[in-house]
């Protein structure tokens, strides 16, 4: 078998007439959803504390006290949980000259004239961009949370420390949301890519048009999928 | 209910009857992350606790009266090489006696240095401009800024916020915890339970505008005896405070175990509390708005027939070549 480039193990043609391509599989579905799901959660309860005007949010979890006792441990676990996500998708998200090309011309983009734009792996200069946002904002987030978890870490750094660590986590966090609204806004935009995270395929012509070089590999590979 | 009289002195004995408290709810001036707290009907005369380092003889008897007012249950501690105990502030002792051994390099004499520690009830509190639970934090028109514990969620944030490092969060409650200036007492015409115990009377209580008059005779006294740099610690830097030193070396306060010579509301709270907060709801606004227009106005990024068509030849293409 060739060696894959642009496409990951599991990723494959699954019927050919019409072409359906198999894009997530469960596990990294569910890891995918798994984060989503703190990550909205950690949004809801974080907006309570950084807004007076939003502090009925916290209700939703119920109270403030609840809130700031599940805040940072959803944040643990979002933080393993995108772990996973990282190591799994870090090999085709790594920058490439095309990406740069593809990124010069974001009128291009938004206009969705990608048939003259540079063809795509698994994910395009913009997908990357989020996930390394995404990545770092992470990092961040959950290094200045732990020195401002006032439970279990209070004495861990200095009081001016802690200050930076505090102003630092509340402008990570709004990059972040800013980050997931992009993200949430451009698989809706681009019509057809929601189900790679529910069903787990896309349609042949949703790869074709937006991740033509992924495709090709996996036409090149050999089909696990049934017979056509 | 006859209302209490506001108390002009620790020293008078409580009353037989049973009084009204003279401040409430509706005399703050301050709420924590309450956006529009409307402005209190009346103002208070302000009040103020004047701790006289000079005259103290670390006795311990306002801590002691401080843990049985509050009736709080400080840890026994080990003896670490100081006469302070418990070694810090912690959310069962409000107050703390800190011992300096300061070595005065213009004598050359060891000076034993005993500075009560606690909240400083500042004009401009870091603790509740840092707060983010509507009304854990308050002030009331007389300067005394309280903790109202159901409503505080134990982030500690006003650990962050103080510029003093007053504040202790309790492992136990998840609460914050700190010296009310006996908000309690206080409402009732008496004076803070620290002030009542000390036998020097180095603490003494009354309206702020007394108090300073009775720091300014100490300070004159102090400087006939020669501490010239003897003056008032009540500094500006947090609008002043209505807990108030007078100290020998008031030219250098760092020297009383670590107090602050300029304290302030930390830049990095401020800018927190300030154009973060806008401007992070204002990009999160904009974000969210923007998405939605061009969702709305905006042609959906879709897939054509001829691309699934093209795909289909693409991929038999492909797998042809690879035959």
């Amino acid at each position: 078998m060739k060696k894959r480039v642009y496409s990951q193990s599991g990723d494959r043609i699954e019927t050919v007439d019409p072409v359906s391509v198999r894009r997530y599989g469960p596990w990294t579905r569910g890891n995918h959803w798994l984060t989503a799901g703190c990550l909205v959660l950690l949004l809801v309860s974080g907006l309570s504390f950084f807004h007076p005007s939003l502090y009925f949010l916290s209700g939703l979890f119920g109270g403030g006290q609840t809130a700031r006792m599940l805040h940072p441990w959803i944040g643990v676990v979002l933080f393993l949980s995108f772990l996973v996500l990282f190591l799994r998708m870090v090999r085709l998200n790594l920058p490439t000259r095309e990406d740069g090309v593809w990124l010069s011309q974001p009128g291009k983009v938004l206009a969705a004239k990608e048939e003259e734009l540079p063809e795509m792996g698994k994910y395009n200069g913009a997908q990357k961009i989020v996930f390394w946002a995404m990545t770092g904002l992470i990092i961040v987030l959950i290094i200045s949370g732990i020195m401002m978890w006032e439970q279990y870490f209070d004495g861990l750094v200095t009081i001016p420390t802690r200050r930076i660590a505090t102003i630092t986590h509340s402008i990570a966090a709004v990059l972040i949301i800013c980050v997931f609204i992009v993200h949430v806004y451009a698989a809706i935009w681009t019509r057809g890519t929601i189900r790679a995270m529910t069903r787990g395929t896309v349609t042949g012509g949703w790869a074709f048009k937006h991740h033509r070089k992924w495709l090709r590999e996996l036409a090149r590979l050999d089909r696990a999928g049934p017979a056509k | 209910m006859t209302a209490a009289t506001p108390p002009t002195t620790a020293r008078s004995n409580p009353p037989v009857e049973q009084l009204e408290s003279y401040f409430g709810p509706q005399d703050l001036v301050r709420r924590s992350a309450t956006l529009d707290q409307p402005a209190p009907e009346r103002e208070l005369t302000k009040v103020a606790k004047l701790i006289d380092v000079t005259r103290c003889i670390g006795c311990k008897a306002c801590q002691s009266a401080c843990i049985e007012w509050n009736d709080t249950h400080p840890e026994m501690e080990d003896f670490a090489g100081s006469y302070m105990n418990p070694h810090d502030l912690t959310p069962e002792m409000f107050t703390l006696m800190r011992f300096t051994e300061w070595e005065n390099p213009e004598t050359n004499q060891l000076e034993w240095l005993i500075r009560k520690d606690g909240c400083m009830h500042c004009e401009d509190p870091g603790c509740l401009k840092a707060c983010p639970a509507p009304g854990a934090i308050v002030q009331y028109s007389n300067g005394i800024v309280d903790f109202i514990h159901e409503n505080c969620i134990g982030c500690g944030y006003c650990v962050s916020g103080c510029p003093f490092d007053i504040p202790r969060v309790s492992k136990v409650t998840n609460v914050a915890y700190k010296c009310t200036l006996c908000s309690d007492r206080v409402a009732v015409g008496q004076g803070p339970a620290c002030a009542k115990a000390c036998p020097t009377e180095c603490i003494s209580f009354g309206t702020k505008d007394d108090m300073k008059a009775q720091a300014e005779e100490r300070i004159a006294e102090l400087k006939s005896r020669g501490f010239e740099n003897a003056g008032l610690y009540d500094p500006d830097g947090v609008g002043g405070t209505h807990v108030m030193y007078v100290l020998h070396h008031a030219d250098k306060p760092e020297v009383y175990a670590g107090l602050p010579a300029e304290p302030r509301i930390s830049p990095v709270v401020e800018t927190w509390k300030g154009v973060t907060k806008y401007l992070g709801l204002a990009a999160i606004g904009a974000m969210a708005v923007g998405t939605t227009l061009h969702g709305l106005m905006g042609r959906a990024n879709k897939v054509s027939h001829e691309d699934e068509e093209k795909a289909e030849d693409l991929v038999e293409t492909e797998e042809g070549t690879k035959r």
